[in-house]
Order: C-alpha cells, then structure tokens, then sequence
C-alpha cells in the first residue's frame, strides 16, 4: 500500500521532486549511457601510505541490566561492544559488517560519543585526543570533525524545519561563519549534493527518500568533517537510488578526504565502498582484513558463513547454491559463551573454544582473524593453530612444557605476523 | 496442459485520491503454473504489491478500481464477494508478509493464531487438533521444541522464528499458492538463507506455485524459474530467470543491474545508477514511463520514446522472453555498451 500512502512524488506539488535534482538530473538526463558509465565509480581502491584518522583500542560498551522493584540493583550486563580495535585510515573507509546485535552501531555511536564507553580509548586527528575520556565541553570542537549519516531519512530530519535551517544549523551552532553567509554556503552544500539550490526553503516531506539521504549528508558535511560514521546509509533506500547515493559519498570521500567508517550488514555494497573491512559477532571483531582477504581468503568460519548467505544474481538458473548453515540465533550479549562467541553455532567448534578465547592474530600482511581454527575454507587445520603461541595443549589446558608468546594488540598491522602454514611469524 | 493455476490478464488497479487517480497497476498479465515461482522485482511503488494484494482481493472494492481478470484455479477472482473471497484467502493462496512482528497479533498465542487460521477452514476440526496441526507445522518450518513454544506469545520468538512462524500459518491448509511479499527484507543474511531455503524445501514438498516479490535481485536469482520486471505499474520485461538476468533486454532492468555491487564480481565493475527517480503514478509520463531516465532514448529515431507506448512482445531471444522497449536491437546494445562496464569479467569468461 505504499503506493498509495507515499506516492514517490509530493502529492500537492508533483513538479517538486522532478524540479528538485534539475541540476544533476537533467544534465545526466542529456547524457548516453557511455558518459553516465563515466559519472559511475569502480570499487575504492586501499591506499596504505596514510597515517590513521582514528585508532580505536579495547574499546568496551557495557550497558547495565538493572532488576525490576523498588531496588534496581544492577543485576548483569549487555555487553554490546566487548574489546574491540582498529584503525581508520585518513580520506579511506572501514566497513564494518555483521548481523542485528553483534555492536556495529553501538561503535558508531561510540565514536560519535553518543553514548560514553565503558573502557578503551578512541585516539583522533592528528593530535590522538582521546575522544572516549573527553567531556562534553571538550569535545565541542572536535564534534565538527566526526559526524554521522543516519540510515532512516524519515526520522533523521525535523519535519518542522526547512532544509535550510537543518543544513544551516550546525554553523550556527559552531559560529563558524557570520550569520549573513550561512545562506551562501546552504546553497554551496544543497548543490554539492545534488539537489536544487533553490529549494533551501522547502521542508523535508516536499523530497523523495533518496533526496532526504542527500540532505542528511549535506548535513554532514557541513563543517567539513574529516571522519563520517555512515550508519546504513543506503540500505532504506530503493535499489537505483542506493547507487546514486553511494556514487555520491565515493566523490565526496575523493573530494574532501573524508575517512569514513560505513557499518552496514550488506555485504556486496561494503565490498564496493571500504577497502578494508571488520567482520564482528556478538561485540568482537572476528576478522578484519583488506578486501581481498575478507571476500577472496576468508579465514573465520563465521566470515565464511556470511559470505555463503549472500545471495547471487549470477547464480540465476543454477538453483541454490550448497552453503554453510548456521544453526539456530545468536545468542545474547548479556550471558556470552565461553572462550570463542561463536563456537555455539560454529561448524568446527571443538574443546578449546570452549575453554580459551582466540586472539585477533595477524595472519598476513593486512589481514587478523581470532579463531583457533582459522584456515581457508575447506582446509581448516585439524589442530589448533594458537595453542602453541597461548601455552595450552591441543584441548585448551594450560600446557606446562610451552610458554605463552605475546600476541600483538597493534590496532593497526604489524609488519610481522605469525604465517599459518609455517607456524612462525615471518616478515614481507 | 493444462490451465495455469493463476492467470492474471490485463489488470488494473487504480486508487481516486484528493490529488487525481493513482494508476498503481496498468494492464498487467501474467500466470503462474504449480510447481513454479515467479519472481516479482521493481522499486517501490512500481505496482508489484499492489498487483498481488488484489489476487488475495484484499483492496476495499469502495476505493480501488479493478478491471481485468484474475483467475485462480480457475476461479474469477475480479468482482467476488467477501464471503466467497474468504474461503480463498489461507485455503487456496496464502500470503507471507514482510514484517512478522506486525502481521503476529501481539496478544495472542502463536499456537492459538495457527489453530485459528485451520479451524478457519476447518470448521469440523476440534480444537485439539488444531492444536496438533499447528504444532506439526512449527516443527516443518523447523522451530526448535515445537510442543513448547506453541505456548510462546510472538514477542518470545525472533526475528527468523516468526518468520517461520507466519510462514508455518501460510501453509497450515496446504494452500496451491503462495505469495511471499519481500519475505526476508527484515532478516539477517544468515536467517536471510534459512527462511529461503526453507520456502524452496516446502515448495517442492507441497508442489504450490509461488509469487515472491522483491528489490533483490540477488533472492529472485536464486529462487524464481521466472521473472517478472515492473515499471510504474506496468510489466517492462518477462521471461525465464536466466534470460532475464543475463540477456536483459529493457533499459531499465540494465539499471537495476548496473545499480547493485556484486559480493564476487570484479572489482573494476562501475556502480552506474539510474538518474532521477521513479515516475509519479499520479501523473504518469507519456510513452514509455522510464524514458525521462533512460540513457538510450537517443538511439530511437524521433521522439518514439516519449509519444508512444511500446507494447509487451517477444524480443529477439525467442516467444518467452518479453520487453516493452522501443530499440531495434537491445541484445547488442547490452553487449557492447552495458556489460563491459558493469561486468568486465563476465566478458572473458564469454
């Protein structure tokens, strides 16, 4: 019934939302298809000679379950984020990918420091303030610099504001010009989005989905930030309108060097956008790599699970494919398993994930996965790789006869790391 | 042969409004044999939901304007009365929505909704075997205890679990068609998997002919033997699910193509989007409605696109594969100017 109730068009004023995108829509318009081939973008490409924008360490997000009664005495926690570390490279991106629950929004409300982290620092800019111990009036200027896009554009904008006044806004709020020259710089930002610069008076009900998601972020460019959190940005929105959307934010990220760190759960867009992605479950990061790795050499029988259950326009005829099942749901983030978070649901699972917890292991030059079995698919090892690197036998018992090695807690790579087949750390 | 069991023919629905008519569904036909399932792709408000809610006659006959035919088993499905409408609903087809949580009624048991939805039927059963039935049917769609959770409000389920749970109430009268309207848009990629292998082991158990309608493209791949592609209420382009996706011949199922990332594909492939947005309904444009945002309207001499509706035929691949496009030779087109930059590495396998 959508059809009916939200008509793709405003339904007083249909000429609205054609007039709206006149400037970019009417020029592509005019164009063959060889040139809007043009306009499009190929996959981002990883460059590794850039220092990071933000490094995230052991970073935690307990919320406290309280009992019902006159006394809410704490009586356990969600542990929504539990640890987790890594590095977003300056003007790159980071995807971070996984099912409703495993904590990827809760990192980026972190980061935005909408919600206060329990333990772990979030090291920023060039300076590595630490975002997770500031207070609120120190982090006033800095929140010019992180800014967020939100996945629903029907909640995220005021309805009673027009668009100028929720573009406009965060200069006011920052004074970061005169109040004379906040309607100049509405109409720079309306048309870097691609929308009418014209239309700074209308009010959000007057645009489409995908013209909202544009005025979302000409929000959040507005002060020129050098690291977005894009929290689902595409996926409300219809399938023609997700590739605008997402050609859009490839030239701003080439543009103005923005980092971003774009958490979505599907996998393909992720591809396409982040060069680097960060697989997590249940509040852990499980695997994080460079693109190839992740999508070509997965390790973690987790990564492997999700990727199977992508499904695949070119297996149209072919019927389904075989595929890794997981059997049953996640299981809650108050009373995590044992040892590995996923062994509850994990194909290999054997004594030892019960018993000892896997480490982020670096197991090539831009690629860390913590499983004790990690291997590619199909040719995971019978034995556990870490045992000997934890000082515990092949069942998870502390082994006498080996000792410990520290594991490297590096947010970033190292440029050794412990090669699988050889079992001992090499260099490139 | 005979008859498919659902035949759709020249159907078009269409909702008077304060602001004009909405011609949400124009002319559109098609069938579906059991044992078969139809894919249903198209943007919102391209008419695809719209266009199977009437096959369940679910449209208030006070607002919307239905004219065509909508035959089921047989049976004119256009113009029923409620009563006999009733006896169809859940008996003969059967309809799967997207959101569980809403379509569950929150206060009930998920046990008493499924004995309630056979009894329906049923008139004779009692109420313990409803009971029973309902219990084999959460086991068929695999939730774990079924003897327990029957008891279970909707609440204590998740997500996937009620799911399977609408799906369990879908199929408790063995119904001869399904409609699964975006049955795993809200779902997990994981869960995502379960509830379509699912549908595709029950499907094949119960020999029912199956709508599933969608935007992704990557579910109709791997679940539909055909494709229907949908365009501000009208069908754009049909036909066998692999011709479809990988001899398209409408301009716009090449946007839909060239709109998604591929999760394997090569990484040199171009994200090209289709400009503007979807048309108004309430004003539809003249001609062909994707002209004002087709990149190939100048390879057709005069201004054919914009003044003339071209009609559904046969395209150059053979009669089971339709287009509602003006080219001459849309085949090549796709070869030369569209793959190589959206599938460079489907070219050299070729």
């Amino acid at each position: 019934m959508t059809d009916v109730n939200h008509p793709p068009q405003h339904p007083e004023n249909p000429a609205v939302a054609e007039g709206a995108e006149l400037s970019t829509a009417d020029r592509e318009q005019k164009l063959s298809f060889a040139e809007l081939a043009d306009s499009g973008h190929a996959a981002a490409q990883l460059r590794t000679d850039v220092e990071p924008v933000l490094t995230v360490e052991d970073l935690k997000m307990w919320f406290p379950v309280r009992s019902s009664g006159l006394v809410r005495r704490t009586i356990g926690h969600v542990q929504a984020v539990d640890g987790i570390s890594f590095q977003v490279p300056r003007g790159g991106s980071l995807g971070l990918v996984g099912e409703s629950g495993c904590g990827k929004s809760t990192t980026g409300r972190l980061i935005t420091r909408l919600y206060t982290p329990t333990a772990g620092s979030m090291r920023f800019g060039e300076k590595q303030v630490d975002l997770a111990t500031m207070s609120n009036r120190e982090l006033k200027p800095i929140r010019r610099d992180v800014q967020m896009i939100f996945q629903d554009p029907y909640t995220s904008l005021n309805p009673r504001h027009t668009v100028g006044a929720i573009i406009g806004a965060p200069l006011e709020v920052h004074k970061v010009v005169p109040k004379n020259k906040v309607l100049p710089r509405v109409q720079e930002l309306l048309e870097i989005v691609g929308l009418n610069p014209e239309h700074y008076n209308r009010y959000p009900n007057e645009f489409s989905g995908g013209q909202r998601q544009r005025i979302g972020i000409a929000r959040a460019l507005t002060l020129n930030p050098k690291l977005l959190v894009a929290d689902e940005p595409v996926s409300a929105l219809d399938v023609s309108i997700q590739a605008q959307v997402i050609n859009l934010l490839q030239e701003l990220q080439a543009e103005f060097d923005i980092a971003f760190l774009f958490i979505a759960h599907d996998l393909a867009v992720v591809r396409h956008f982040c060069p680097e992605v960060a697989v997590m479950y249940l509040g852990k990061i499980v695997e994080i790599a460079d693109r190839d790795s992740i999508y070509g050499h997965a390790h973690h029988p987790y990564t492997q699970a999700l990727l199977s259950a992508v499904p695949d326009i070119k297996s149209a005829g072919h019927g389904r494919r075989e595929r890794i099942r997981l059997e049953g749901d996640v299981p809650s983030p108050i009373n995590p398993p044992s040892g590995c978070r996923f062994r509850t649901r994990c194909p290999l699972a054997q004594e030892i994930c019960a018993k000892v917890e896997p480490p982020l292991l670096q197991i090539g030059p831009r690629h860390k996965v913590a499983c004790h079995f990690a291997g590619e698919i199909g040719r995971h090892p019978a034995t556990p790789v870490t045992a000997g690197l934890l000082g515990v036998d092949k069942q998870g018992s502390p082994d006498p006869g080996t000792t410990p090695q520290p594991v490297g807690t590096n947010p970033g790579y190292d440029k050794e790391w412990f090669d699988l087949d050889s079992q001992q750390m090499v260099s490139a | 042969m005979t008859e498919p069991f659902l035949v759709v023919e020249d159907l078009t629905v269409k909702f008077p409004t304060e602001d004009g008519l909405v011609n949400a569904v124009t002319e559109l036909s098609y069938s579906v044999e059991q044992g078969r399932t139809l894919g249903i792709v198209g943007e919102s408000g391209s008419g695809k939901s719209v266009s199977s809610m009437a096959v369940l006659g679910l449209h208030d006959a006070r607002t919307a304007r239905i004219t065509g035919s909508i035959k089921v088993g047989g049976q004119e499905v256009v113009g029923l009365g409620e009563s006999k409408l009733r006896k169809l609903r859940g008996r003969e087809v059967a309809m799967i929505f997207q959101d569980a949580l809403a379509a569950l009624h929150p206060f009930y048991k998920v046990g008493s909704q499924l004995a309630e939805a056979y009894l329906v039927h049923h008139p004779s059963a009692s109420k313990r075997d409803a009971r029973r039935k309902a219990i084999e049917m959460l086991d068929r769609v695999g939730i774990p205890q079924p003897d327990r959770r029957v008891d279970d409000f909707p609440h204590q389920f998740s997500g996937g679990m009620r799911q399977r749970a609408m799906i369990a109430m879908g199929l408790i009268n063995d119904p001869k068609l399904l409609i699964a309207d975006e049955p795993t848009t809200a779902l997990d990629v994981t869960v995502q998997a379960q509830i379509l292998d699912l549908l595709q082991d029950l499907q094949r158990e119960f020999d029912s002919a199956v709508i599933i309608i969608t935007h992704d493209l990557g579910v109709i791949a791997e679940m539909a033997d055909d494709i229907l592609v949908m365009y501000g209420g009208r069908g754009v382009e049909h036909g066998p699910a692999k011709e479809v996706l990988t001899r398209p011949l409408m301009p716009y199922t090449w946007g839909l193509l060239s709109s998604v990332p591929d999760v394997a594909g090569d990484t040199a492939a171009k994200l090209v989007p289709i400009p503007g947005n979807p048309p108004s309904l309430l004003d539809p444009p003249s001609g062909c409605a994707f002209h004002p945002r087709c990149a190939h309207v100048g390879k057709v001499q005069g201004n054919l696109c914009s003044t003339t509706l071209p009609r559904l035929e046969p395209g150059p691949s053979g009669p089971g594969h339709l287009t509602r496009c003006h080219l001459s030779d849309p085949a090549a087109v796709f070869e030369t100017e569209v793959l190589p930059v959206i599938a460079p590495d489907l070219l050299e396998e070729s």
